[in-house]
């Protein structure tokens, strides 16, 4: 773990220790009576570990480590289509490199590679489209994956291979948005959220009144924040002093990155190729209503799911989770990485069981990486 | 993957394609500029950007820039990034 004293700016981190320790102390937050604010990021998650600040903070506050890591909510059925797709005579399956180890029911794409089939990393899909254009007697799939950060990179890749008339590329597109597992993690009983660090480079493109539902209807504040630890910080007593001020509200502590109404560009091309499901599985939270994208039919003929006819939710009903996993229990704050059974025994990074241990950005992986002593302590 | 990278533009390469070259991190790589392009592409030369998975999402400055490489350094992600764009090369021959 780290100490302020070896941040950037220590003083100011200083400063902002000593701010939440005030505010906390005025609303009365204990270690059993806490405020607790999930961090909806995934990048976020790994900051708050590699930087200690769940232990730098006042005791009083608990971060609760939300479900935005694309890689963790990968639903087991979804993996096992993309090997479907990419064990096809004439494939050429591409991936960025995070999704390679995300188990699927039986393999993960790794281990389909292992076993011949043509998977490639790529950076970026801009890489899969050249693939395209050089091999033009072979099918060039992207795995489009991620939240509204990603999203608009596929969009403008579709978009692109429209004009060029690129017809062996296509995207198999497991996109999923981030408001709405918020909403649904608002929705359920069990829950007990007091407010939200928000997302900051999905907020780049979305803006940040796409989260306006979280303080009007739910009355709680949302702050979207940036990822050094000073805005951790910063955003940690912003939260604060809107619980003790009564207010719930929406606020920009990345306003340098973040604009208001987000990327105007990446929007409309979002708009243009991608609709929302009627539905879409998020593993270990199961089904949630408009909460992934498809394809829309003006451009099917980019469209992987239509071109190999594997359609989402055509398959088998989702996979069960492997013995012994409480991944949703973790991803819904409910329990704590280390309290899971399989914790550090049937699940290590190296092996993961889980999705949650795969990602740097899984809460799992995070407390693996960072939290081993302390983990043992609690 | 979801933090990117920042990197500055050194040179438009394909205007019809929105692409340009982007130095990341000492790396040259071919970026998308479209989300940042609200003027002629020549005048993003120069500029400071947030790349993520080979598009520029941002326009930032470079004390920023600075910051969120730090920041990226100590998380590990920036060498990540790289590697990501040394495989994605490999790929393209088919060599990995
Ligand atoms: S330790 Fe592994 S199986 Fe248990 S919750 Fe974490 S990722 Fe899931």
């Amino acid at each position: 773990m780290r100490y302020a004293e070896e941040f950037r700016d220590p003083k100011a981190a200083k400063a902002l220790l000593a701010g939440i320790d005030a505010v906390a102390g005025e609303i009365g937050a204990t270690r059993d009576n806490s405020v607790r604010i999930m961090e909806i990021c995934g990048g976020h998650t790994h900051a708050i570990f590699r930087y200690g600040l769940d232990k730098l903070v006042h005791e009083g506050i608990e971060f609760i480590h939300g479900p935005g890591c694309p890689v963790c909510v990968l639903p087991m059925a979804r993996v096992d289509d993309c090997i479907e797709i990419a064990e096809k005579d004439g494939v050429i399956f591409t991936t960025f490199g995070d999704a390679m180890r995300v188990p699927g029911t039986r393999r993960s794409l790794l281990q389909a590679k292992a076993d011949g089939a043509d998977i490639r990393m790529v950076y970026s899909p801009l890489d899969a489209l050249e693939l395209a254009r050089r091999n033009p007697e072979r099918e060039v799939v992207f795995f489009g994956l991620g939240f509204e950060t990603t999203t608009p990179s596929t969009a403008l890749s579709i978009q692109a291979a429209a004009r060029e008339g690129i017809a062996n590329f296509s995207v198999f597109c497991t996109h999923i948005t981030v408001p709405p597992p918020i909403r649904a993690l608002l929705d359920d009983p069990h829950m007990v959220l007091d407010g939200f660090v928000g997302p900051g480079h999905v907020s780049m493109v979305i803006g940040i009144h796409a989260y306006d539902f979280i303080a009007e209807e739910y009355g709680k504040p949302i702050v979207v924040a940036g990822f050094e630890p000073t805005d951790l910080l910063q955003s940690v007593l912003m939260v604060l002093r809107q619980l003790r001020d009564g207010r719930a509200e929406v606020e920009n502590q990345y306003a340098r990155v973040v604009p208001e109404h987000g990327n105007p560009v990446s929007l409309a091309a979002i708009a243009d190729v991608y609709e929302p499901r009627p539905s879409f599985e998020w593993r270990g939270l199961g089904e949630i209503d408009e909460s992934g994208l498809r394809i829309r039919d003006s451009y099917a003929a980019f469209d992987a799911e239509k071109k190999f006819g594997i359609g989402y939710g055509a398959g088998p009903a989702a996979a069960d989770l492997p013995e012994g996993c409480s991944c949703g229990a973790v991803m819904s704050g409910r329990m704590k990485p280390v309290h899971c059974p399989q914790f550090g025994r049937g699940c290590t990074p190296e092996s993961p069981l889980g999705a949650l241990m795969v990602s740097s950005e899984g809460a799992c992986a995070a407390y693996y990486q960072y939290g081993g002593a302390r983990a043992a302590a609690e | 993957m979801c933090l990117g990278i920042p990197g500055q533009i050194v040179a438009v390469t394909d205007p019809e394609r929105m692409l340009a070259m982007a130095e990341i991190s000492g790396v040259k790589r071919e970026v998308n500029v479209a989300p940042v392009a609200t003027g002629p592409l020549q005048d993003l030369v120069g500029k400071w950007t947030l790349i993520h998975v080979g598009f520029a999402m941002a326009l930032i400055d470079e004390d920023e820039a600075e910051a969120t490489l730090q920041a990226l350094h100590d998380l590990g992600e920036a060498q990540a990034e790289l590697d990501a764009m040394a495989a994605a090369e490999a790929a393209q021959e088919g060599r990995e």
